[in-house]
């Protein structure tokens, strides 16, 4: 099936086939293997993107579905440029170790101070119950988040 | 982990996905997808074919009409939640919609999906339960409608038959009733353990109506009409609370569902827990 998805910004023209999953489709379709696949099983958050603007888990969601619409990837955000204050956080408060969740834990922690640019450490720890990260224990996750929150004039 | 090879079509109205769904016994209604794409992928799901009606507009609204206020089978957990008339007139539905999956579940799962996949774990079917929701349904001999209480038939079955849309989800307005969702989750998957919603009338410190609807624990929603009627006309003092208790307990005994982690006998005591704090909740003691 021809499908044409916007991803950050270009727009991509492809032949898939329906059972083909967002995710497999940005990864090997389009090589932007920033978004990971951990759980598989809508669990674990690492393969979040945006999808005209929300938070999804792009490993539920088929490619077809996705026609016409536009897809932000963590590539989108420094781009060539500098990091994004997300990313920034995430480097100055330590918020990942082995660093697989960090994608989906960004894309996912951006989603939320789009809907709550104020968040408290609870509302944090709810909004990213999405993303789970088996190295960090979710602290410093939680530092960058509100730092990330103040950056950005919250 | 892809699903079997599938074929895709996107509706482009409601009677064109009625007409697909008719003509394919194997065709599945595809809305946010987020029980049926993950079912597919573990092959517990194995459709032919995929009508996407996720662009169908006129079935995402929510508006309040008259005492009803009516929730298109495409509203997400995410508007839901969000939405000031759900807030205002059936508020134990906000919140649960708040609590289902996680953020991105929550944008992309619908209520119309939620309701047609009836797991026993989930938390609307026993919200709009207890609100005694109508479910509105078209297929190709016309409409109609099932009361919630007739449309949860068994473990993931409703009433619903083939070629069938739910379009709709009617809920009577309670702006006056004080109503709670309160549920023991799983600790790894947030699925309710046990979920209990209470949706009470009350004139002073007297109930004059109660609705009380249990999921997690059963293998479908159900009401406790045993625990409705201990309530209505009480105080809801301890002695009720406690008479509930032991009603609710005894009105799910024949719908018990459990597993190695959460047997039958603990999960139905949790439910006459849980119970308890609804009442709480919703009167906010």
């Amino acid at each position: 099936m021809q499908v044409k998805i916007t991803v950050n910004g270009t727009l991509h023209e492809r032949d898939v086939t329906p059972r083909t999953l967002l995710v497999h489709f940005l990864r090997e379709d389009l090589a932007l293997t920033g978004t990971k696949i951990g759980c598989d099983t809508s669990q674990c958050g690492s393969c979040t993107v945006h999808l005209d603007g929300k938070a999804l888990k792009s490993c539920t969601m088929l490619a077809v579905q996705a026609d016409g619409s536009d897809v932000q990837t963590i590539e989108s955000l420094a781009q060539d440029g500098p990091l994004h204050p997300m990313q920034e956080s995430f480097w100055e408060k330590h918020g990942l170790q082995c660093g697989y969740c960090t994608p989906g834990m960004i894309m996912a922690s951006i989603a939320l101070l789009e809907n709550n640019p104020h968040p408290s450490d609870e509302e944090i720890r709810h909004g990213l119950e999405g993303n789970l990260c088996r190295c960090t224990g979710y602290q410093n996750i939680v530092a960058a988040v509100k730092n990330a929150s103040e950056k950005m004039g919250g | 982990m892809y699903p079997t090879e599938i074929d895709y079509h996107r509706a482009s109205s409601i009677a064109e996905a009625i007409e697909l769904l008719s003509q394919n016994d194997d065709a599945k209604l595809l809305a946010g997808g987020h029980s049926l794409i993950p079912a597919m992928k573990l092959r517990l799901a194995q459709p032919g074919l995929l009508i996407d009606i996720s662009h169908l507009e006129e079935l995402k609204s929510i508006f309040v009409s008259g005492d009803k206020i009516s929730i298109g089978a495409l509203a997400t957990h995410a508007q839901i939640a969000a939405s000031a008339d759900v807030q205002s007139y059936a508020p134990a539905l906000a919140s649960a919609a708040g609590i289902v999956g996680d953020q991105q579940v929550r944008n992309w799962g619908t209520i119309g999906g939620n309701l047609a996949h009836a797991d026993p774990a989930s938390d609307p079917p026993t919200v709009v339960l207890a609100y005694d929701g109508v479910i509105h349904i078209q297929g190709q001999s016309g409409s109609r409608s099932v009361n919630a209480q007739d449309f949860f038939v068994d473990l993931f079955a409703t009433a619903l038959e083939p070629g069938e849309i739910i379009t709709r989800i009617e809920l009577s307005n309670s702006s006056s009733a004080k109503s709670a969702y309160v549920k023991l989750s799983h600790p790894a998957s947030r699925y309710a353990v046990v979920g209990v919603c209470a949706v009470l009338e009350m004139n002073g410190s007297t109930c004059t109506s109660a609705r009380v609807a249990v999921g997690g624990a059963t293998m479908k929603a159900v009401r406790s009409p045993g625990a409705e009627s201990v309530l209505t006309g009480s105080s809801l003092d301890d002695s009720a609370l406690n008479a509930a208790a032991a009603a609710v307990k005894s009105d799910i005994e024949e719908f018990l569902i459990g597993d190695m982690s959460y047997p039958e006998d603990y999960r139905q005591a949790m439910a006459g827990v849980y119970l308890k704090r609804a009442v709480h909740a919703a009167l906010g003691s």
